[in-house]
């Protein structure tokens, strides 16, 4: 008689088989095991500690040209809001505005000479704040509290003598030029960040497994019985990625500027150069991946331990500021924290090279280091 | 090219010449004192169980891996120094598949040539696929093969860049009868042609299609010479016992004759039992004892090659504990 098993048969000890089985293999791989621990510890300390969505402490320069006694308790009251760190001086709007193409500053404060002169006469003068909004989420906070300064800024620190003045109405406006993103839209910050996100993924975890691949599959002894060169295999694997990374990032320009109508103020030359730099650099981080992990399931793995820190920490999504200083330095660290401010700095400011410098040699330094380690890493023989 | 490893194979002599080779994993001496010669033109057979170092000495004669001590030419090119050169001019198979297979049979072959640098690529190509057969399943991806083919797939990418020596690792694992018969015979062709051959393997009847033969237990070599040579050295006398008897009392006698005077080792061949041992006159002795009361025939037969190599590896497992 030929009993068909039913399909819902369940044998639990045939099952516990199978459980004790993954368990066993699951031991086995340590890098998978340090993911399934080290990743929520990751996130947490992340989201934790480090992501601010009201970013405070925000880099702010001066042009104070009127220099009085009133200029400056404004100025003190702006830093009591807790938004602004003044970390600077500045003689004129030019500089001004090279400081904020630069991102050396993300307000710059302008008051007027004859601020204090105009307020005692009660001619309601202008303080003029410059606000990078490229990131409009990480400018917005800080304008509105400064903003509310003008209604709320204590007259007692104005004196006796202008007493007479102080009524309803501000004795003085502040005016807020939003630069660069003038109404605000989160899709001018967000699309160009794009650009860094699809370009980490795709090279990372593509030349992650091109070399772990030829390992798992036995066809790196092959390999390494010709006589080709690792530098040789390691920039043929590298090239048609180059390639694939420059188309994506067309395809994401061209939607920018297309659908989502992203302003593109700067040059598609230095764009360009920048993604080569990019790609090189994130092209490194694969190989290096590559010659570390043992099979796919590793590289893949260690390429979501590169990715999430780059997605969360450098800008992209949440304010680079807003982030406690610890977390600063080692989102300096992440080559993607550079890209996002050369490419909004190419395409919403129209950095030129000289400001685009400070944001590009770090990426050079990044890709030249991790070149050493994959060399050094990738083994000629099979000792 | 050609021209210059031959000339350089003729002053060395030997297509490989390796001393007293050493090598280390970890604690684990993997090749242990390994020396060995092969000639020009020769199939060189290297036997021995799994894990004894075979793969291991053969990656240190091609360059693949350093040996931690010796030393040692491989088509006149120093085996450390020159492994570039080695690699250019030797032929290496894998013991596992280790071409892509998801490029087709043309494909494979094709990135092989670009990689040695071949004056007539698309020539080369196409000679190497009429040669071996495979021209009809040239656009067939390498992983839909079965394992013959990509055996042959695996020769012919070895054989493209028309290296003087092959170093062949278990190149048969896995192969039917046949297609194993084809195989052979185009090593024996190619090494007409002056071309040297070192190939492992654990079939007998391929140890026996070699010229010379090496067998290595732990990484030592413990036998060098032709099959005959190997046979002879080991000074064993081996009796056919035949007779109307089952599986069942076959096993029984065996286990009889197992720890009787004079008797080294028993392995049953289908309806017989080879009983061997070192003394004639003592193993007769016993044999005519025990076999006495039991309907039999009995009689001397050559002791084989399989018997040696068991032989040997039990001595040196012996030896080991």
């Amino acid at each position: 008689m030929n009993r068909r098993p039913s399909l819902f048969a369940f044998s639990a000890a045939r099952c516990w088989g199978v459980v004790l089985k993954e368990f066993l293999q699951l031991k086995r791989d340590r890098v998978t095991f340090a993911m399934i621990v080290g990743m929520p510890v990751m996130m947490l300390i992340l989201f934790g500690y480090a992501i601010n969505m009201d970013p405070k402490h925000l880099k702010t320069m001066l042009i104070d040209a009127d220099r009085s006694e009133f200029s400056r308790s404004f100025i003190m009251a702006m830093h009591n809001t807790a938004y602004f760190d003044f970390v600077g001086e500045l003689r004129n709007e030019a500089e001004g505005e090279a400081a904020l193409a630069r991102g050396d500053a993300q307000f710059v404060v302008n008051i007027p000479s004859d601020f204090s002169r105009r307020l005692v006469r009660g001619e309601r003068p202008v303080v003029l704040i410059v606000a990078d909004a490229t990131d409009p989420a990480a400018a917005s906070n800080a304008i509105g509290a400064v903003t509310r300064l003008a209604e709320s800024v204590a007259w007692k620190d104005l004196g006796g003598a202008l007493t007479r003045l102080s009524g309803s109405a501000p004795l003085f406006d502040v005016q807020v030029h939003r630069r660069y993103n003038p109404e605000g839209i989160t899709q001018y910050n967000i699309v160009p960040g794009l650009m860094g996100i699809i370009l980490t993924m795709t090279m990372v975890m593509m030349t992650g497994l091109a070399m772990t691949r030829e390992r798992e599959r036995g066809t790196m002894e092959n390999l390494l019985a010709t006589p080709v060169r690792p530098l040789e295999v390691l920039t043929g694997k590298i090239v048609p990625y180059i390639f694939i990374g420059l188309i994506q990032a067309t395809i994401i320009l061209v939607a920018a500027i297309t659908l989502f109508n992203v302003p593109f103020v700067g040059s598609v030359v230095e764009l360009y150069a920048v993604l080569l730099v990019y790609i090189a650099a994130a092209l490194t981080v694969g190989i290096t991946i590559s010659s570390l992990a043992r099979n796919q399931l590793q590289g893949v793995q260690m390429t979501f331990f590169f990715f999430l820190p780059n997605v969360l920490m450098s800008g992209f999504v949440f304010p680079f500021y807003g982030m406690p200083y610890w977390a600063q330095v080692i989102a300096h660290a992440l080559p993607m924290t550079y890209f996002n401010r050369l490419v909004r700095g190419i395409m919403l400011k129209g950095n030129d090279w000289l400001d685009l410098w400070p944001n590009l040699w770090p990426l050079m330094l990044f890709t030249m280091i991790l070149m050493g380690i994959a060399l050094k890493f990738y083994r000629r023989t099979l000792d | 090219m050609v021209t210059l490893s031959e000339s350089r194979v003729r002053r060395s002599e030997f297509a490989i010449d390796v001393r007293g080779l050493n090598k280390y994993f970890g604690k684990k001496h993997v090749v242990n004192n390994l020396s060995l010669q092969v000639r020009p033109g020769e199939i060189f057979g290297f036997l021995g169980p799994n894990g004894s170092g075979k793969t291991t000495s053969i990656r240190l004669m091609c360059g693949l891996l350093t040996p931690d001590s010796g030393s040692g030419t491989c088509l006149g090119y120093d085996i450390i120094s020159e492994s570039d050169a080695i690699k250019r001019s030797v032929g290496y198979m894998t013991q596992r598949f280790s071409f892509w297979e998801d490029l087709s049979i043309r494909e494979n072959l094709d990135f092989v040539a670009r990689v040695y640098q071949m004056p007539d690529r698309k020539t080369s190509v196409e000679s190497a696929l009429t040669n071996l057969g495979l021209k009809e399943r040239a656009n067939q991806l390498a992983g839909t093969l079965s394992g013959g083919w990509k055996q042959r797939l695996a020769l012919a990418a070895c054989m493209l860049h028309q290296p003087t020596l092959l170093l062949l690792d278990e190149p048969t694992a896995g192969v039917d009868p046949a297609a194993r018969r084809d195989f052979w015979e185009e090593l024996h062709r190619l090494a007409a042609q002056g071309i040297s051959v070192l190939v492992s393997t654990h079939y007998m009847d391929e140890a026996e299609r070699c010229h010379k033969l090496a067998y290595i237990s732990h990484g030592a070599l413990l036998a060098q010479g032709t099959a005959q040579e190997i046979v002879e050295a080991q000074h064993l006398f081996t009796w056919a016992i035949k007779g109307k008897m089952t599986d069942e009392s076959l096993t029984q006698l065996s286990d009889v004759l197992a720890n009787k005077a004079g008797v080294l080792q028993t392995a049953a061949f289908g309806n017989a039992l080879h009983v061997t041992g070192r003394d004639p006159v003592v193993l007769e002795k016993t044999l005519r004892e025990t076999l006495a009361e039991l309907p039999h025939e009995m009689a001397r037969t050559e002791t084989s090659l399989e018997d040696v190599f068991i032989h040997l590896m039990r001595t040196a497992q012996g030896k080991k504990q």
